[in-house]
C-alpha cells in the first residue's frame, strides 16, 4: 500500500506545508504519492514533482477544483483512495475543511493535527490547547490524518517524481465560490517564517502595528497577532496565532504587548527562542519566554528597531 | 426556517488541564464545565437569525451523559426553543457524534445546522464536516459572516490567507469561527424560563448507528516543558543575547 499526501498550493506554487507533510509520510512504510487538485495548476504540479521522497504526483486539473471546495475535493480523494493505507494533509484551513469529509465518506475516524508518528497506527497529537499530548492508536483500515506542519521539517526539493494525469471529475454542484480577499504581502508566510513578531492588545490600535513592521523588515519577519488584537480589529484574522488560529514554530518569536493566554501559547510555545516585551511583569507570557523585557512597548520597540 | 444547533459540554476555557499522574487520561476531577465557546457562538447566530425573522425555531442538541443537560439549559436560556439530549456514557468520537446527529437531522429536517468549528477539549475540528458528508449537504466551515438568501446561504470563511466567500445550497452545515458574533449573556429571567422549555432525552442506541470508538488513547502525557528564561534589563541586553547567546539574529 502507498501513502497519499494532499498538496497545499495556490495552483501556481506548492506551499511549504506540503513539504512538511511529505517528511511526516516518510515515517510510514510505502511509496509516497502527492495529489495536486486544482485548475491550471501546472506550476504547482511541476514543483510537487521535485519534492524529495515523492514517487508519483497525481494531477487533477479541472475548473471544479480551482478553489478547493470541500465537497468536490473530498469526492475526488475518496474516488482514488483504494490503493492507499494512509491519507495525509497539512492541518491548514483547507486540510481541516475537506479531510473530515473524506473520513466520514470512508467511514473511518480522522486523527487531527498529529505531531509525531510512533508506528503505522499510533500517533501523538496535542489536546486541550496543547496542555496534554495524547498518544492514540487507530483501528481503522485506512488512516486519515492531518499533520501539524511545525512538528516536521520540510522535505527538500531535489526529487523527480513521475507525473500522472487523472481523469476524475467530481462536481457536486451544491457549493459555489464567490470571492476571496487574500492579503498580498512581501513578507514571509506566518506558518513558514524563520522570525515572527506579534502584537497583542497592548498595541492599542491597528496603526501602531507600523512600529512592528519596521522591525519585521529588518529581521525578514512575518507579523502575527493575538486573538485580542484580531477581535479588536487591529489586524485581519489571518494574523492570528493560537489554538484556533495558526500554529507557528519559528526560530525567533517576539511577542509584543501580548499577555500570554493559554490559547495564544498553544500556537507559539514550540518556537525555538521566545522574546516577550510587556510592561506587566506578571504577564504569563514571561513564563514561556527565553528573554523577557519588562518595558513600555512604545519605547522598547522603536529602540530595538534602531539597534538592529 | 428551522435551525439545529449541536453543542458540547467541555472543560471551561479558563481551566488549564493536566494529565493524570499515571498518564491514563486527562485529570478532570472537580473541574468547571461549560458550553464550548464555539458552540455558544453557534447558538447566538441562530438566535440572531430568529430575532431577524429568518428562523422560526431553534433546536439545541448534544450527545453525551445526562450531565450535558446543564449545557442544553444554557442554550435554552440563550434563546433556543427546545433541546434534545442524545444520551450515552461512552466517550464518543467525532465520527460517532456525526452519525448520531445525522439521525437527529433525519427526524427534525432542519434547513440549517450551525455548530462550533472545534471543541476546545479534543481540538479535533471534525464534526461539522463529517455531518455534512453523512447527510450529503454542503458545508461552510469557519464562518465569520452568514447571510441567508432564498434557498442559499452566503458564508464568509476565515481561511489561512484571509477571507473566502462561498454560496451553499440549503440545507447546509455551517461551522462557526471566532468573529461570527459576540455571544450574549443569559439574563436571569431567561435562565428561569429555560427551565420550563422542553428537553427530550433520546437513548443513543435507539438511533441504530455504530458509535464504538476507533481510536484508543494509549497515554496522555504533559507537553515538553520550556526551561525558565531570564529577564533582561535593557534593549541593549536583549539585542546582545539574541546575537551572541541565542544566535538567532545577526
Amino acid at each position: 500500500m502507498s501513502i497519499l499526501v494532499i498538496a497545499e498550493h495556490d495552483n501556481e506554487e506548492i506551499k511549504a506545508s506540503t513539504n512538511n507533510v511529505v517528511t511526516a509520510a516518510t515515517n510510514l512504510e510505502g511509496d509516497i504519492h502527492v495529489l495536486v487538485a486544482g485548475s491550471n495548476c501546472s506550476g504547482a504540479k511541476d514543483q510537487a514533482a521535485k519534492i524529495s521522497g515523492v514517487a508519483k504526483v497525481l494531477v487533477a486539473d479541472s475548473p471544479e477544483y480551482e478553489h478547493c471546495l470541500a465537497e468536490n475535493i473530498a469526492d475526488l480523494i475518496v474516488a482514488i483512495s483504494a490503493d492507499y493505507s494512509h491519507i495525509l494533509s497539512p492541518a491548514t484551513t483547507n486540510g481541516k475543511n475537506y479531510m473530515p469529509r473524506v473520513s466520514a465518506l470512508l467511514d473511518v475516524a480522522q486523527i487531527s493535527d498529529i505531531t509525531a508518528i510512533e508506528s503505522s497506527d499510533t500517533f501523538e497529537r496535542p489536546i486541550y490547547a496543547g496542555n496534554c499530548i495524547a498518544t492514540v492508536q487507530n483501528s481503522d483500515s485506512k488512516k486519515v490524518i492531518t499533520v501539524r506542519t511545525t512538528a516536521f521539517d520540510a522535505a527538500q526539493n531535489d526529487g523527480s517524481a513521475e507525473v500522472v494525469d487523472l481523469q476524475e471529475s467530481h462536481n457536486l454542484g451544491i457549493s459555489e465560490f464567490i470571492k476571496e480577499e487574500i492579503a498580498e504581502s512581501d513578507r514571509p508566510e506566518l506558518t513558514s517564517a524563520d522570525v515572527i513578531i506579534s502584537g497583542g492588545r497592548g498595541m492599542q490600535n491597528g496603526d501602531n502595528f507600523k512600529i512592528l513592521e519596521s522591525v519585521a523588515d529588518k529581521l525578514g519577519a512575518a507579523i502575527g497577532a493575538s486573538r485580542a488584537a484580531v477581535d479588536s480589529g487591529f489586524v485581519p484574522n489571518d494574523y492570528q496565532v493560537g489554538q484556533t488560529g495558526k500554529i507557528v514554530a519559528p526560530n525567533l518569536y517576539i511577542a509584543v504587548g501580548i499577555s500570554g493566554a493559554i490559547q495564544h501559547l498553544a500556537g507559539m510555545k514550540d518556537s525555538k527562542v521566545i522574546v516577550a516585551i510587556n510592561k506587566d511583569e506578571d504577564a504569563p507570557i514571561f513564563q514561556v519566554a527565553d528573554y523577557g523585557l519588562v518595558a513600555d512597548l512604545f519605547t522598547a520597540v522603536p529602540e530595538l528597531d534602531a539597534k538592529l | 426556517m428551522k435551525i439545529l444547533v449541536p453543542i458540547k459540554r467541555v472543560v471551561d476555557y479558563n481551566v488549564k488541564v493536566r494529565p493524570k499522574a499515571d498518564e491514563s487520561g486527562v485529570d478532570l476531577n472537580n473541574v468547571k464545565m461549560a458550553i464550548n465557546p464555539f458552540c455558544e457562538i453557534a447558538v447566538e447566530e441562530a438566535v440572531r437569525l430568529k430575532e431577524g425573522g429568518t428562523a422560526t425555531e431553534i433546536i439545541a442538541v448534544t450527545v453525551g451523559s445526562s450531565a450535558s443537560q446543564e449545557q442544553l439549559r444554557t442554550a435554552l436560556a440563550l434563546g433556543a426553543d427546545r433541546a434534545i439530549l442524545v444520551e450515552t456514557d461512552i466517550e464518543v468520537e467525532p465520527l460517532a457524534i456525526a452519525k448520531l446527529l445525522k439521525g437527529v437531522v433525519e427526524k427534525e429536517s432542519p434547513d440549517l445546522v450551525i455548530l462550533g468549528k472545534q471543541a476546545i477539549d479534543g481540538d479535533n475540528n471534525q464534526t461539522s464536516q463529517m455531518l455534512a458528508a453523512l447527510t450529503g449537504y454542503a458545508q461552510a466551515t469557519f464562518a465569520s459572516e452568514l447571510k441567508i438568501e432564498g434557498e442559499k446561504a452566503l458564508v464568509t470563511r476565515e481561511v489561512d490567507g484571509g477571507l473566502q466567500t462561498i454560496s451553499v445550497n440549503l440545507p447546509c452545515i455551517v461551522s462557526t469561527d471566532l468573529r461570527l458574533n459576540e455571544p450574549r449573556y443569559a439574563s436571569l429571567p431567561n435562565i428561569m424560563k429555560a427551565k420550563q422549555k422542553p428537553l427530550d432525552v433520546i437513548e443513543a442506541g435507539s438511533l441504530g448507528v455504530d458509535i464504538e470508538p476507533r481510536n484508543k488513547t494509549l497515554k496522555v502525557s504533559p507537553p515538553p516543558v520550556r526551561e525558565a528564561g531570564i529577564i533582561v534589563e535593557t534593549v541593549d541586553d536583549l539585542v546582545d543575547k539574541l546575537k551572541n547567546e541565542a544566535k538567532v539574529i545577526t
